[in-house]
């Protein structure tokens, strides 16, 4: 027999700290799958979020750069100007990507700035102990909407892809979910193409992946995983919104 | 024959990082100082630099950082309500021990403030500005010439000592145009940058970052800093001293202000006040000493600033109670003329019965 | 002949999440009784069912599992 499954290269040695059934190190390890693929350990700059992805440098084998809450796309526009060959991708949850950052983010997607986002949505902020976030889903309880979110007091859940599919400048504009290991490999590939693009010199790739935090929606991982199909799918599409190699 | 070139305050600045080797500039527009991004805008693309317009003062500070952890001498400049905007950003790169720029053309203030010249980010420059245990590097120039200078040297010690560095202007100095040499750089031997994030090509992959959750980690971190700025204190002052050596009141003040005082002093003295002017030129780490040196002779110190007093309290610390130290200050972006002044000195002068 | 596969799963690194059985199509794993140094319950591999189709080690969010294919 030989071996079909195995750690990326590109991951170190080193145990994940986040929460049975989290989605975060599925998604490290698919980032990580496609820089082995692609061969670019060795010319690639990653920028990790304030948030559960914090520690992210600690499970990358890779050059990595802290960056102020919210701010990963300008940090990331520095790294890419100055670096213009070098592949530079952030790692933002919900409150990097679209609260604090929503300007950093939708400027650097207006730019077409040459780097790749992945933007981890699960509707809340863990790491702080899960508070509501832009993509919280209205009904949705979390610590600061107890009374589940109210469209006439906390507005409405921020879709941000599907916002930043509307500008010029991003050339890949993704959503996908972790729900099955199929829909697992779909947003590998999704996640890899979103690399070529930026390998191509192409503009701004984003890819949003709609991930469990059970210990924050107080769900089993089994159940958390169902979630995603049967609730969060139904708020944010999955879909390629924008893909300037399809015509 | 050295070529001087009559020049606005802002665009010597910019040439001046431009010929210290700036190849990254990112800025937003604040009046009173438009001219340096708009003069890089078009200078660094002479030079294969990088201008970019962030879309706010935030973005562009998290752009210099970036930038600086790809080993690339880079800046920023805004004005006091855009400084206040990049505090997290300074506080970061201090933390995470990266050279860059940040010059502050100070305006009046507190809130939008008005656009004219003032001194009151004195405290936000000196005191660290943003959260925690750090310092930066502050040099406030007060003539064209040494604003082109400083900006030279201040790319030198971001790199020897790893710490971001602000020039404090002020809208005069940013906007008077005055004869410049724009001297070329004298390269220096500079520390490698073995820090420099560029891909981790041929050795194992490195981290820049802040966080350091373990607390005794954390504090040994903030004692090193510490001891570079100890490092700092011993090596950096620098301040200019004008009559002196036979004065009997001393006044103290920098940036516009000095010029202002200078021009006060110089009457004062055709009236046959003794009257001297100490001019700090690093506001941080302060010149302390020559405070101090001074004041085993001279007996009253008068402090003039275009604020409501924030250096003052640098100076006060300096004297320890050894000397006499009053204050005048003009706030909110008026700009006194060195006659007023002199009334003040005269004054002071009087009312302290000071003899000679 | 159908493919035959082998798991291992690192016994340490499982945090019992149980998503690798609720994916598993031939029921070829559960969860032990024994206790990891994190005091989770991991899960253990049944032989003998196993095609090899990664299911499991696609989903598993410790990559604790790795995946053997073959006759």
């Amino acid at each position: 027999m030989k071996k079909v499954f195995t750690k990326p290269k590109s991951l170190k040695d080193v145990p994940f700290h986040y929460c049975p059934g989290c989605g975060h190190s599925i998604i490290h390890r698919l980032v990580a799958e496609v820089i082995d693929e692609l061969g670019i350990s060795d010319c690639v700059i990653g920028v990790p979020p304030a948030g559960c992805a914090v520690l992210a440098y600690n499970y990358f084998d890779i050059d990595m750069c802290e960056a102020p809450h919210g701010r990963g796309c300008a940090v990331a526009t520095g790294f890419k100007r100055a670096q213009p060959d070098k592949i530079v991708f952030t790692y933002q949850g919900d409150g990097d990507m679209a609260a604090i950052g929503t300007a950093e983010t939708l400027h650097a997607a207006n730019r077409g700035e040459r780097i790749t986002a992945i933007f981890v949505n699960n509707a809340v902020y863990g790491m702080t102990g899960g508070q509501m976030a832009p993509t919280t889903m209205i009904g949705q309880k979390t610590t600061t909407s107890p009374f589940g979110r109210r469209p006439e007091v906390e507005g409405y859940p921020l879709l941000i892809t599907d916002l930043i599919a509307t500008l010029k400048g991003p050339s890949y504009v993704v959503r996908h979910s972790l729900a099955t290991p199929a829909k697992i490999l779909a947003t590998k590939k999704s996640i890899k193409k979103a690399f070529e693009m930026q390998i191509k010199g192409l503009g701004f790739s984003l890819v949003e992946v709609l991930s469990p935090c059970p210990t924050n929606w107080k769900l089993s991982a089994v159940d958390a995983f169902k979630f995603l199909e049967s609730r969060m799918e139904k708020e944010f599409p999955i879909g390629v919104f924008k893909d300037v190699t399809k015509g | 024959m050295e070529n001087k070139v009559l020049m606005k305050g802002t665009n010597a600045l910019a040439e001046a990082a431009i010929q210290a080797g700036c190849r990254c500039y990112f800025g937003y527009p604040i009046t009173p100082q438009n001219e340096l991004p708009e003069y890089m805008a078009r200078r660094m693309a002479e030079v294969g630099g990088v201008f970019l317009q962030g879309e706010s003062e935030i973005a562009s500070i998290n752009m210099v950082l970036g930038a600086a952890a790809s080993g690339v001498r880079s800046m920023t400049s805004s004005s006091s309500p855009g400084i206040s905007l990049k505090q997290e950003g300074i506080s970061f790169l201090a933390a995470m021990e990266l050279p860059a720029l940040i010059v502050n053309i100070m305006r009046g203030g507190p809130g939008l403030g008005n656009i004219a010249p003032s001194q009151g980010d004195y405290y936000q420059a000196t005191r660290g500005g943003g959260h925690g245990d750090y310092r930066t590097p502050v040099f406030a120039p007060a003539s064209i010439q040494e604003l082109y200078d400083i900006t030279m040297y201040a790319f030198d010690v971001a790199d020897i000592y790893r710490t971001p560095v602000v020039i404090l202007g002020d809208g005069m100095m940013g906007q008077i145009v005055e004869p410049t040499v724009c001297r070329k750089r004298q390269e220096i031997d500079l520390p490698p940058k073995d820090y420099v994030l560029d891909g981790a090509k041929g050795r194992p992959s490195r981290i820049i970052r802040s966080l350091i959750l373990d607390t005794f980690e954390m504090e040994e971190h903030n004692w090193k800093l510490k001891r570079k700025y100890d490092l700092m204190r011993g090596r950096l002052p620098q301040h200019e001293e004008f009559m002196v050596a036979d004065a009997k009141l001393v006044i103290v003040a920098y940036g516009t202000a000095a010029r202002i005082a200078k021009g006060a002093v110089k009457r004062a003295r055709r009236e046959g006040l003794s009257v001297g002017l100490l001019r700090p030129i690093t506001l941080w780490p302060f010149p302390t000493q020559a405070i101090q040196d001074i004041a085993k002779k001279v007996k009253h110190f008068l402090v003039f600033e275009m604020s409501t007093g924030q250096m003052v309290d640098d100076v006060l610390l300096a004297l320890g109670g050894k000397a006499q130290c009053e204050f005048y200050g003009r706030p909110g972006g008026v700009v006194p003329t060195p006659m007023e002044i002199t009334r003040i000195i005269g004054r002071y002068w009087v009312q302290k019965e000071i003899l000679g | 002949m159908a493919l035959r596969g082998k798991i291992t799963i690192d016994d340490n690194l499982c945090k019992s999440c149980e998503l690798c059985i609720s994916v598993c199509p031939e029921e070829a794993i559960r969860i032990s009784d024994g206790i990891n140094y994190k005091g989770y319950h991991p899960a253990e591999f049944i032989k003998d069912r196993c095609r090899g189709c990664a299911l499991c080690a696609i989903i598993c969010p410790e990559i604790a599992i790795e995946v053997y294919r073959g006759k």
